[in-house]
């Protein structure tokens, strides 16, 4: 006869602290906050409404429009940083990589210190440069006899998002560069040597042999760019207060959230329809998500040396 | 640990103190955002009313402003609050009256030193009971550098044309920049822009209430013909204003780069240490010679009595004091800007505070339009007019546009807009 085998404690128990843990600051408050956004305050009493606080969000002209305009300004925020950011970021890893580059600890360093920075350092700092008062931008452009060029950008509604999705590529584009630097250093030297043989060298060689290689790299990159922007709020808070100006041309989902749930100045917080915000920004970004998982990675070649 | 080490000393030496003064003195503990104003409470304020009030102790015990309802609230509910309560203006403080935890002061004596206009911020929405004792305001205006006005031959004007010739030739002469103001922060734009001019045209309390009435809208001409001014005001600010901030104004200011300042009294103290000049200051310049004045003579802090207190008769002492003229001429000459609002005379020895406050004699007081009840739903109308305002002197939205757009906004919740 089989003895049944006893009880293995020590899995739950050595997955109870981070499952507690887990499950109090995460899991509970997420599934409060959606719980929220079903309910609504109607003359002083708090009333179960079901999802339309979500048809408030998406139909109500008041609340629509700068639901899309929220969403809207984050989809560009998102595509300026996926056009500008990561490509940036993998030229800087491949030049870093290159055995022929001499000072590649240092600018390795340099160009990720901004990434360690406060958001807030980098907003106000960022905000002076550009000054057109006191700013050095426009004296710098001067010099070059490019004054012409300059103009409040921060305060124009046409440039005043651009800007700010610039300033944080320039802030962010350490961390691609480094992930896609240790992805290639995993690349093992024989196949770049067979590549050799076979006449692949240059160019040829990271678009042909090196580019696939870190492709999954690149995936992930584009899945946290995704996620950070669609959360992204601090920078615009600090550049723009939390009225997101000119004229909302800043306003991402974050600062709206944030304008909804808090209250702002002479408006009330209103914890419910906030809610309903967050819900709809994690529905967005778990679809993100899902999409990248589903549609893309399970794609994507891996390669085992 | 050393501060929380001290509070236990402290905490120690308040108990002892207690123990040996007797049971009959009673001490007052009074909640306040104004951290700023601890000095002037306790080398000044509380001296003087202890001296003539024996037996009662005050004590002044004030929160970081951003954090300051939030504590208040908590401290409320938890019975925990001090006897006297900081009042913010209008909706925060009367919620707090409307759940009970703000004690009516209608009756209190001092009351009938403060007009209608003063006690609105802490009165019912019918004005029949009033929570609050007002204890300062800030007016709006324009501060000038008296020097550039100087040098450049110019008058304060009087009238709008006036304003706009004097706008005209500090620009033509290249040395100053007119105009210190910013739409960066958008609240300048409507604060300092809309809400101070736009008195004269709304002809102050009439218009004010009448909008709350519904019976005039903010497309009327009286409403938008101040947005038709601020229209004008883009050419006269400083090059790339659109991105100028707050801050920004007050040093091309102080720093003596702009003539104009457009102005709260609240500057005054901070003016008077960072600028090497004379400043002067002119009232909002009325659309004809010969018009009526009027100025935002915002009520802005007051002083409440916590319904749970267990000593109301000491607090209520306290509080007729604070209604009384010597607290008015205490309370203003220690923070210059912040203006008594009681009815009683009151010499000012800053003399740009004393040009802010002798409008009052020749012009009408009235508060911001958006603060009382036009701001509780959604959109929420002092937001929209710090957009609108903003908008309008950036040019890139109509004064008519966002008229018509600020009351589309209103109307959408506020009943008494929605009729006809």
């Amino acid at each position: 006869m089989r003895e049944r085998k006893a009880f293995r404690w020590h899995i739950p128990i050595f997955l109870a602290p981070a499952v507690i843990v887990y499950t109090a600051i995460m899991i509970v408050p997420l599934f409060a906050t959606l719980e929220l956004a079903l309910w609504r305050v109607v003359d002083g009493a708090t009333e179960f409404v079901g999802f339309d606080n979500f048809r408030i969000l998406f139909t109500d002209p008041r609340w629509s429009e700068s639901f899309w305009n929220a969403l809207g300004n984050n989809a560009w925020f998102f595509l300026v940083h996926m056009v500008v950011q990561n490509p940036i970021g993998v030229a800087l890893a491949a030049l870093l990589s290159s055995p022929k580059l001499r000072g590649a600890a240092f600018y390795r360093t340099a160009i990720f210190i901004p990434t360690i920075l406060s958001f807030v350092i980098v907003g106000f700092v960022w905000k002076l440069i550009l000054s057109p008062i006191w700013g050095i931008a426009p004296s710098m452009l001067d010099a070059v006899g490019l004054k012409a060029l300059f103009g409040p950008w921060l305060g124009k509604e046409e440039t005043a998002l651009t800007t700010i999705a610039l300033v944080s590529v320039w802030q962010f584009v350490g961390i691609p560069m480094m992930l896609i630097y240790a992805a290639l250093l995993t690349i093992p030297e024989e196949v770049l040597e067979a590549a050799e043989i076979d006449g692949i060298t240059g160019w040829s060689q990271f678009w042909k042999i090196k580019l696939p290689l870190i492709l999954p790299s690149i995936g992930i990159i584009s899945i946290l760019t995704f996620v950070g922007n669609f959360n992204a709020f601090d920078l615009i808070y600090v550049t723009q207060g939390a009225l997101a100006g000119p004229n909302f041309a800043t306003d991402i989902l974050g600062t709206f959230l944030y304008r909804t749930f808090f209250g702002f100045q002479l408006q009330l917080g209103d914890p419910h329809m906030g809610a309903t915000i967050a819900t709809a920004m994690f529905g967005i970004i778990l679809a993100g998500v899902c999409l990248y998982l589903f549609g893309i990675q399970t794609r994507l070649r891996r390669y085992q040396f | 640990m050393t501060q929380t080490g001290l509070k236990l000393a402290l905490l120690g030496t308040t108990l002892l103190a207690a123990a040996t003064a007797q049971a009959e003195d009673v001490t007052l503990n009074i909640e306040s955002w104004r951290n700023d104003d601890l000095p002037i409470w306790q080398e000044t304020i509380i001296p003087a009313f202890e001296a003539s009030h024996p037996g009662i102790k005050l004590n002044f015990t004030p929160s970081a402003p951003a954090e300051y309802n939030a504590v208040l609230n908590s401290k409320l509910d938890a019975g925990s609050a001090g006897d006297l309560i900081t009042c913010r203006p209008f909706d925060a403080s009367l919620q707090l009256f409307q759940k009970g935890q703000l004690a009516d002061l209608t009756d209190l004596d001092a009351m009938a030193n403060f007009s209608d206009v003063a006690k609105s911020g802490w009165s019912t929405d019918d004005g029949s009971q009033t929570f609050c004792v007002p204890m300062a305001s800030v007016i709006h205006g324009f501060i000038y550098n008296k020097e550039a006005f100087a040098e450049l031959g110019l008058e304060p004007p009087a009238t709008v044309d006036e304003f706009f010739a004097v706008l005209d030739k500090i620009k033509e002469d290249g040395t100053y920049i007119p105009m210190a103001m910013g739409t960066n922060d958008q609240w300048e734009a409507a604060t300092m822009g809309y809400q101070n001019i736009g008195p004269n045209y709304w002809k102050g309390e009439e218009g004010r209430l009448a909008l709350i009435a519904g019976t005039e809208k903010l497309t009327d001409p009286e409403w938008v013909d101040p947005f038709r001014q601020l229209a004008k005001w883009g050419p006269y600010l400083g090059d790339g204003f659109e991105a100028q901030t707050y801050p920004d104004s007050q040093n091309l200011f102080t720093l003596g780069r702009a003539a104009i300042y457009p102005a709260g009294s609240w500057e005054i103290s901070g003016f008077n240490t960072q600028a090497v000049f004379d400043m002067g200051a002119f009232k909002p310049p009325v659309p004809a010679e010969g018009d009526d004045c009027y100025i935002s003579d915002h009520v802005d802090i007051a002083l409440g009595l916590n319904a749970a207190s267990p000593h109301a008769e000491e607090a209520k002492a306290f509080l007729d004091w604070v209604g009384s003229p010597e607290f008015a001429s205490l309370y203003a000459n220690a923070l210059p800007g912040f203006f008594p609002l009681s009815d009683a005379a009151v010499e000012l020895e800053d003399p740009l505070a004393q040009e802010f406050i002798s409008w009052r004699q020749s012009c009408a007081s009235t508060i911001r339009s958006t603060y009382q009840i036009l701001s509780r739903g959604t959109p929420n109308l002092e937001n929209e007019t710090w957009n609108a305002s903003a908008n309008v002197i950036r040019g890139t939205e109509t004064p008519e546009a966002a008229a018509e757009r600020l009351q589309e906004g209103l109307a959408s919740w506020y009943a008494p807009q929605q009729q006809n």
